[in-house]
C-alpha cells in the first residue's frame, strides 16, 4: 500500500532510494544533504532497506566506492551537496566511461568561499559536461520520485543520472509525500540487470588504456546513448504516471497556451513564479511558464517547438558563469538560435546564495521583460541598492580600505 | 492559508515544533509546509522556522521566507528584545510567548493579541531537557493550539507523540499543561 506521510525533501530522497532498493550506498554527510545519509544509514542498520552502506572518507571515495559497487552489479546510490560534488568530479567521469548507471541526488548549495551552506544551482551545472543525466525537482514527492524515473532510464542507456534538489527550500522542508506501494515500484523498476559484472570465475579487466582507434567510438556511444535518453525520459515519464500515479515529462508547461511572454525556471522558485504566473494573468498579461525538469540529455526539439514564435522570452538562473550569463540562459539561447521566429531570450540571475525567490521576484522579472527593449546576457535581479540590470561597465577595481591596525 | 512563525534559540526545539504543529494540521486532513530558516546550527543562537497550513481541499502553496505571518511562537522572551521578531505580524495575529508573566507585562502593542505561558518551568516539571537547556516547543504549542483553534488538541497530541524522538507522554502532559494554564488579557 502507499502512504501519504509528512516528510522533507532529504528523507523524500532517502525513501526514494529504498524503494529503488538500492543495494549499495556510499556517501559521505555534508550540509545540507546529512539527512538522507543519516536516514539510509539507519534504515540499512535496522534491516528495513537491505543494503551494503559503505563510510568512507570524503566524497571522492564515496564515488569511487559507487563506481566500484555499480561495476559489480549492484543498484547502487548515494547524496552529497556544493563542495562534495566537486569533489567527486573526477569519479563522475569515471562513472560515465565505465557506462555505469549510478543514481545520486545532489542538493544544491552555493559554492565556497564565502561559505555558504544555502540554495543555488551552481555547484550541480558545474557538472553539466561530465555526461550525467540531470534532473531538477521542484517539490518533495519528485526529490523522491525522480530517483526512480531516472533509475529507470539510467539502466538502460547504462550511463549514470543525477536528480538536484534545491538546499532547504526542499531539501529541509516538510510536506505531505506519497510514498509508493513496493509492488508497483517493483513493477515499475525490475532489478538491475547489467550487461557485465565483476566475476572471480570470469575475470575481465576494466578501466584499462584505450587507443586513439577506440577512444573517439566510446565517446560517440556515449553521447548516442545520451541521445536516446531523451525519448526514453519520456517513455518512464508516462509509465510512472500508469505505474505509479503521477505522469512526468522533461519541460512542464504552465499556461502557456497562448502566452506571447514566457518565463523560464528550474527547480524549487519554480512555485513561486508559476503564483507569480497567475497573478500576472489576473491582471491581463498574457505570460508562460516554461519549467526545465530534463537538464540532460536537454529537450532541445521541444524546447524549439514551445518558444517558438513567442515575444519574448525569459530565463532565470539561480547560478551564474562568470563572463557570460545564467547557464540556463545559454541552454535556451543555443536551442532557439537560428530558428525562424525565435523569440529574444533574457537572462535574469535571481537567488545566488540562498537569497529569498519571492513570487513578487516574479513579477519583477515579468514586469521588466514586458518593458525592456534590448534583450540582455544576464540581468541582475535583487542585488542590494541595484535595480534590476545588466552587469555595471562604470565601476572602480579599487581594493578594500585597509583594516584599522590596533595600536 | 495560515501562516506561522516560530522564533527560538537552538536547542529549545523551534524546528520541531514547527514539524509537529504542520504533522497536526496534516493528520487532519489539511495540506501543510513546515520548514526552518536555518543558519549554521548553534545553541543559543536564535533559529526561526515556518509553518503553512491550507484551507481545506487546498494544496497550492508558495516556498519562501513568511514575511507576514498571521501567528507567532516566541520560544524565549528575551528574543523580543532583540531582533524584533513581531515584524510583519498581521493585525489581530497571535503572539504566544514562552513567559511566567502576564501577557500585558510584556509591551507588546494592541493590535496584537497576546498570550503567555511558562513552558519553561512546565518543561522542567515533566523533565523535558535540562535546567540550562529546557526543550519548550510542546508546551508552547498546548498554548497555542488553546488560543489559536487553528488544530484540534487531539490532533496535536497525536503529532506531538508522532514527531518528538522521546518522552512522548511526558512531551503531551506537558502541551496539556500548558492549554490548562496559557494566559490572556481576554478570555478565551
Amino acid at each position: 500500500m502507499s502512504e501519504r506521510l509528512l516528510l522533507t525533501g532529504n528523507h523524500a530522497a532517502a525513501y526514494g532510494a529504498m524503494l529503488a532498493r538500492a543495494e549499495v550506498i556510499s556517501a559521505y554527510p555534508i550540509t545540507p544533504q546529512t539527512m538522507i545519509v543519516e536516514l539510509l544509514s539507519e534504515m540499512t542498520a535496522s534491516g528495513r532497506l537491505p543494503a551494503k552502506f559503505i563510510t568512507v572518507e570524503s566524497e571522492h571515495s564515496a564515488m569511487a566506492a559507487c563506481v566500484g559497487a555499480s561495476a559489480a552489479g549492484a543498484r547502487t546510490y548515494t547524496a552529497t551537496s556544493g563542495q562534495g560534488l566537486a569533489l567527486m568530479h573526477e569519479m563522475l567521469h569515471w562513472a560515465v566511461g565505465a557506462r555505469l548507471p549510478i543514481v545520486l541526488t545532489n542538493v544544491s548549495r552555493a559554492m565556497a568561499p564565502g561559505w555558504s551552506i544555502w540554495s543555488d544551482q551552481s555547484d550541480i551545472l558545474s557538472q553539466r559536461d561530465v555526461g550525467w543525466m540531470m534532473l531538477f525537482a521542484e517539490s518533495v514527492q519528485e526529490a523522491q520520485d525522480f530517483i526512480l524515473w531516472t533509475y529507470r532510464v539510467a539502466e538502460q542507456v547504462f550511463l549514470p543520472g543525477m536528480v538536484g534538489m534545491d538546499a532547504f527550500i526542499l531539501s529541509h522542508t516538510a510536506e505531505p509525500l506519497i510514498v509508493h506501494d513496493q509492488e508497483a515500484v517493483d513493477a515499475y523498476l525490475p532489478k538491475f540487470d547489467p550487461l557485465y559484472d565483476l566475476d572471480p570465475a570470469e575475470p575481465r579487466a576494466y578501466g584499462g588504456l584505450v587507443n586513439r582507434d577506440h577512444y573517439f567510438e566510446m565517446r560517440y556511444k556515449i553521447y548516442e546513448n545520451m541521445d536516446r535518453a531523451g525519448q526514453l525520459l519520456v517513455e518512464a515519464g508516462e509509465e510512472f504516471g500508469e505505474v505509479l500515479g503521477h505522469r512526468y515529462t522533461p519541460l512542464e508547461g504552465f499556461m502557456l497556451d497562448d502566452a506571447d511572454y514566457v518565463i523560464v525556471s528550474a527547480g524549487a522558485m519554480t512555485s513561486n513564479i508559476r503564483q507569480a504566473v497567475r497573478d500576472l494573468r489576473e491582471e491581463g498579461m498574457k505570460v508562460g511558464l516554461l519549467r526545465v525538469i530534463a537538464f540532460r540529455p536537454f529537450p532541445v526539439d521541444e524546447v524549439r517547438r514551445i518558444l517558438t514564435g513567442r515575444t519574448k522570452v525569459a530565463v532565470l538562473d539561480r547560478n551564474m558563469s562568470a563572463g557570460h550569463s545564467g547557464i540556463f540562459a545559454q541552454e535556451i539561447r543555443s536551442a532557439m538560435l537560428g530558428q525562424p521566429d525565435a523569440p529574444p531570450i533574457y537572462g535574469y540571475v535571481v537567488g545566488i546564495g540562498g537569497r529569498d525567490v519571492r513570487v513578487e521576484t516574479g513579477h519583477q522579472v515579468l514586469h521588466d521583460l514586458l518593458t525592456r527593449e534590448e534583450p540582455e546576457l544576464a540581468l541582475f535581479v535583487g542585488l542590494k541598492g541595484l535595480p534590476i540590470g545588466p552587469v555595471r561597465k562604470d565601476f572602480e577595481i579599487k581594493p578594500l580600505a585597509p583594516l584599522e591596525v590596533m595600536q | 492559508m495560515i501562516e506561522l512563525r516560530i522564533h527560538g534559540r537552538g536547542g529549545q526545539g523551534a524546528v520541531v515544533a514547527s514539524k509537529t504543529l504542520a504533522q497536526a494540521a496534516f493528520l487532519a486532513g489539511r495540506y501543510v509546509q513546515s520548514y526552518p530558516d536555518y543558519g549554521v546550527e548553534r545553541r543559543g543562537a536564535p533559529v526561526v522556522a515556518f509553518a503553512r497550513i491550507a484551507e481545506p481541499g487546498d494544496d497550492v502553496f508558495v516556498r519562501q521566507d513568511i514575511k507576514e505571518p498571521h501567528h507567532l511562537l516566541v520560544l524565549d522572551p528575551t528574543l523580543l528584545d532583540s531582533g524584533n521578531p513581531i515584524a510583519g505580524l498581521r493585525d489581530g495575529g497571535w503572539v504566544v510567548v514562552n513567559s511566567p508573566d502576564p501577557p500585558q507585562s510584556l509591551g507588546i502593542v494592541t493590535r496584537f493579541r497576546v498570550a503567555t505561558v511558562d513552558a519553561t518551568r512546565i518543561a522542567m516539571n515533566h523533565g523535558l531537557g535540562t535546567a540550562a537547556q529546557p526543550v519548550v516547543n510542546t508546551a508552547i504549542l498546548g498554548a497555542f493550539v488553546r488560543v489559536t483553534e487553528i488544530v484540534e488538541m487531539d490532533d496535536l497530541l497525536r503529532a506531538i507523540t508522532y514527531e518528538v524522538p522521546t518522552m512522548e507522554e511526558e512531551n503531551c502532559q506537558a502541551a496539556r499543561d500548558a492549554f490548562d494554564s496559557v494566559r490572556t488579557e481576554v478570555a478565551v
